[in-house]
């Protein structure tokens, strides 16, 4: 596991090289689009929710989707961030080192957060991330919205809101960004 | 009549002494040499010891050795240092006088001494300049002196009041002795693990300045003019101490000078990862120093190569180079040291590098049956060197009691092959025979 | 530096060893750590199960609390053991200590002791990561990493912007004067190092008796002894502790002296220009070399340099432990080049 993932996790354990491009930019933007739709629907507006984006890949999106929910219902969505690195399971068997700073707005009690990540893959982000969230207080209800759910899980986590269901081999790499999203492979340095 | 054990044939070498060097066998019989020349027959049950590719020399003499017996037998005894010594070639040393307790009565001498009769080579000892080293009152010199003692110090330091060493030169002078001083002015190297200068400054390590060494040769050097001693000098380590004494020779002073192995091939930039093993007193210093001394062998000015052989228990180095004892060893690794630094350092011919190792300093010590030269007559005390033999240092096979070298696990080029103390086989090839 | 690698796993030894990129990693993790600070719960698990212990051979209060509140925030377990005067006097080695210490299982070992190079020491004797906190006249890292982290905070704070936008750049060409003794200091020998690693310019400034015997290979611009023309050429004025406790004393004539020459009286503080920041290792003394008038202005950043301890030796706890195999902390690794 350790080694699989040293190997995925670009830019250290080498180089993507990109195959097929599976979404456009404008797929990416309609998947936002539709799951902001989603958000509004399934917990009847807007009320106590706050995005939040899992550094790095899920920022972007997060950003891009509180401008969304803005357009639909015409009110501002906090938008946080968060870094998962001290949280994760892994830290000294695979490369963990915080990417960028956290920023959450406000006490999340009683919020009714959506994480927004871009790839899921194994759930242990997502898991890091619960725990994390903890910290800043005790939200109503947390539900996660993923550009990409990829398969291949190894806790018991699903995502409420997904943009594409994309099968991929196990040592596939999918590089999700506003620009598209695209299936490579990761080749050593 | 013969003994026919006692006889022994170095057969195929170059006989090495300070007449020169010559194509010739050896043959030894009972304790002394008895033919020297080309050619000779092994007599009837005679041992042949092949030097093929060899110097044999006289055996070499080292003027500074702790063997730290008595007080301190966990570090190293009479019998493991002469053991250590006979395997580097050695077949005299002079046990220095600080030990537990230190040479400084005619009781403490006669026991080193006694412990030195079954060695494996000549045990000679010095005595203590003053009582207790503590550098106030002046040693039973004369009682010394009457069993043989010929060199006094209270090395480790030096003797810090300028008027107890001029009344130590004053006296010495009458019994004939010399006075051998550890230059080093206490208050200026007080706390000091290396040598005072850029590396020491990087480092954050207290300094030895040059100077607290320098300040003493320039007074014991006024002290033996003025007193008409005689003075040697142990291991010096500056460029300006040699310049002192390379002057006060000229000037017709009874001086000598010895330097170290370690002093004539490390530089102070080796204590830069902190490691103890290259602590010693006086510290390692600059490449210029390195190179004076290189140059005081070349030129004449140094007398002797001197090990500064100095064993620790482990836990006297297992610690911060502050804290840890000063010292390294030097016995068995001194001769392959010395060619490297002087024969591939300077050019030296290997018979002026072996004259510093033997017969120049058994002159100092006055040790009349060492360092030859190998005649017909001669006191069998010789060494058989290979001087292309590379071997690299591993402690756990060094015969000393310690294991404190900085050369282990390194590869030196120049080993000794047999060793002859009185005529007896000491070391055969590399291995100490008891 | 040449000399023989320390081996056995990933150290802090020297600040020299870490390099301006390994010094901007410490920076930016602590970044994150800043961040875990202003929390309700200023605590994560990233080192839950891992044993950090402290080993001091010398008494300091407020640099073991710093480690170890740091180790605590990162959910490690704490150890503390003080070597009381000389091991060796007790007939045990150091390496003895060393390694009974280690036999209960740990996984970073922070080495105090008054002795230089005893850091380096011990990193060859333990597999565990050792983290250099302060030895003797040598290194002190982590204080060099909190000082350059609180200038790139408060240069980044004036300017208006958070101190990862402004990254490294403010400390390319910062004039900074070290002020003391910076013979016998540590916190010198780290900082002028760092700092210039940075591009810092530095000056030190000194009378002759604290200043080392040889500046050779020293990455300094230059030396001075009027410290009235120094302070208005600089951005940062950093005095350092005069170790009275040690004797320094008597590398001078009186302590009268050296504040007359040396100390940053208000006087002095006057000469420095208008954003010019004041730091201090601490603890402070007080009426020596800094004026209690000088030491409680606003430009002086010395609370802020001990509140940032903490998150930068967690950032440093945390890349030796934490960032795992891989990781690009490399120059971390404490050897010598």
């Amino acid at each position: 596991m350790a080694e699989r993932e040293r190997r995925l996790t670009p830019p250290r354990g080498g180089v993507f090289v990109p195959r097929v491009q599976v979404l456009s930019a404008e797929d990416v933007q309609r998947a936002l689009v539709r799951i902001a739709h989603e958000i509004v629907e399934r917990n009847r507006g807007l009320e106590d929710l706050v995005l939040i984006g899992l550094q790095t890949g899920g920022v972007p999106l997060a950003q891009r989707m509180g401008r969304s929910l803005e357009e639909i219902e015409g009110t501002t969505v906090p938008v946080g961030m968060l870094d998962v690195a001290f949280y994760r399971d892994d830290i000294g068997i695979r490369p963990v080192l915080p990417e960028a700073v956290t920023d959450i707005p406000g006490d999340l009690a009683g919020a009714l957060v959506v994480l927004v990540d871009d790839v899921l893959f194994t759930g242990r982000t997502v898991r890091a991330a619960l725990n994390a969230l903890a910290d800043y207080g005790r939200a109503r209800a947390v539900q996660l919205a993923v550009m990409v759910d990829r398969g291949h899980r190894e806790l018991p986590i699903r995502p409420d809101y997904v943009g594409k269901n994309m099968p991929t081999r196990i040592d596939e790499q999918v590089d999700v960004s506003l620009d598209g999203v695209v299936l490579g492979d990761v080749v050593p340095r | 009549m013969t003994d026919a054990a006692s006889t022994v044939l170095l057969r195929g070498g170059t006989v090495v002494d300070e007449h020169g060097e010559r194509r010739a066998d050896v043959l030894v019989h009972g304790t002394a040499i008895a033919d020297v020349g080309s050619g000779l027959d092994a007599p009837a049950g005679s041992r042949v010891l092949d030097a093929g590719g060899c110097l044999v020399a006289p055996g070499l003499v080292d003027l500074h050795a702790h063997l730290r017996q008595p007080g301190a037998e966990e570090a190293e005894t009479v019998e493991t240092g002469s053991r250590a010594a006979a395997r580097g070639g050695y077949t005299a040393v002079l046990a220095m006088p600080n030990t537990d307790p230190p040479v400084d009565s005619a009781a403490v001498a006669s026991e080193v001494l006694a412990l030195g009769r079954g060695a494996l080579c000549r045990v000679a000892v010095a005595g203590a300049i003053t009582v207790g080293r503590a550098g106030e009152h002046l040693a039973p010199m004369a009682e010394l002196s009457a069993l043989g003692v010929r060199l006094f110090t209270d090395d480790g330091a030096g003797v810090q009041d300028p008027e107890v060493m001029r009344r130590a030169f004053e006296y010495a002078r009458g019994l004939g002795v010399t006075l051998a001083q550890h230059c080093e002015v206490s208050d200026l190297s007080a706390g000091g693990a290396m040598h005072e200068g850029a590396w020491s400054s990087r480092l954050g390590v207290p300094g030895v300045p040059a100077e607290a060494e320098e300040l003493m040769v320039a007074r014991d050097i006024a002290l033996a003019r003025m007193t008409g001693g005689r003075a040697h000098f142990l291991h010096l380590s500056t460029a300006r101490s040699l310049d002192m004494v390379a002057a006060a020779k000229s000037e017709g002073l009874a001086v000598t000078a010895e330097v170290t192995p370690h002093h004539l091939s490390l530089t102070d930039a080796e204590l830069a990862g902190y490691d103890p093993l290259y602590k010693v007193s006086p510290p390692l210093r600059s490449p210029e120093d390195v190179s004076a001394l290189r140059q005081g062998c070349v030129t004449g000015v140094v007398d002797a190569i001197a090990t500064d052989h100095a064993p620790h228990p482990p836990e006297a180095k297992e610690t911060t180079l502050q804290e840890a004892a000063p010292g390294m060893l030097g016995l068995e690794t001194s001769l392959a040291v010395s060619l490297g630094a002087l024969t591939d350092g300077t050019g030296m011919a290997l018979v002026d590098v072996v004259g510093l190792l033997s017969w120049r300093p058994a002159r100092v010590a006055g040790l009349h049956d060492q360092g030859g030269p190998l005649a017909a007559g001669a006191a069998a005390n010789i060494c058989v060197i290979d001087p292309g033999e590379r071997w690299e240092v591993t402690p756990a096979r060094l015969a000393s009691r310690s294991r404190n070298t900085p050369w282990a696990g390194k590869t030196l080029t120049g080993k000794v092959r047999h060793t002859l103390f009185r005529g007896e086989a000491v070391v055969v090839d590399g291995e100490a025979q008891r | 530096m040449s000399g023989a690698p320390a081996d056995g796993g990933r150290h802090l030894l020297s600040v020299s060893d870490l390099g301006s990129e390994g010094i901007e990693e410490v920076l930016r993790v602590a970044d994150a750590f800043v961040e875990v600070a202003r929390r309700p719960i200023p605590k994560v698990p990233a080192l839950r199960g891992r044993t950090v212990v402290t080993l001091f051979a010398e008494e300091s209060t407020r640099t073991r609390l710093s480690f170890e509140t740091a180790a605590r925030r990162l959910s490690a377990d704490v150890m503390s053991f003080s070597m009381a005067g000389s091991s060796a006097k007790k007939g045990e080695s150091l390496r003895d200590t060393v390694e009974t210490v280690t036999a209960m299982g740990v996984d970073a070992l922070v080495v105090r002791h008054p002795c230089a190079g005893a850091a380096h020491q011990v990193a060859r004797w333990v597999d565990a990561a050792v983290v250099n906190a302060g030895d003797g006249w040598h290194e002190h890292p982590t204080q060099a990493l909190l000082d350059c982290y609180t200038i790139r905070q408060v240069l980044a704070e004036r300017a208006g912007r958070d101190p990862a936008s402004v990254g490294m750049e403010c400390f390319d060409g910062l004039r900074v004067a070290i002020v003391g003794d910076i013979r016998h200091s540590r916190v010198a020998r780290s900082g002028i190092w760092a700092l210039a690693a940075l591009g810092a310019r530095v000056t030190l400034v000194a009378p002759g008796s604290l200043l080392p015997t040889s500046l050779q290979g020293w990455p300094v611009e230059r030396t001075a002894s009027d410290l009235d023309t120094v302070l208005p050429e600089v951005d940062v004025c950093y005095l350092l502790r005069l170790q009275l406790e040690r004797g320094v004393g008597a590398h001078l004539p009186s302590l009268r002296e050296y504040t007359a020459g040396y100390g940053l009286t208000a006087r002095r503080a006057g000469l420095l220009a208008e954003d010019a920041l004041v730091m201090h290792p601490g603890p402070m003394n007080r009426g020596v070399e800094i004026a209690d008038e000088v030491a409680d202005l606003p430009r002086s950043v010395v609370l802020r340099q001990v509140a940032n301890g903490v998150a930068v030796r967690m950032a440093v706890l945390f890349l030796l432990l934490g960032a795992g195999v891989g990781a690009d902390v490399g120059a971390l690794v404490g050897e010598g080049e």
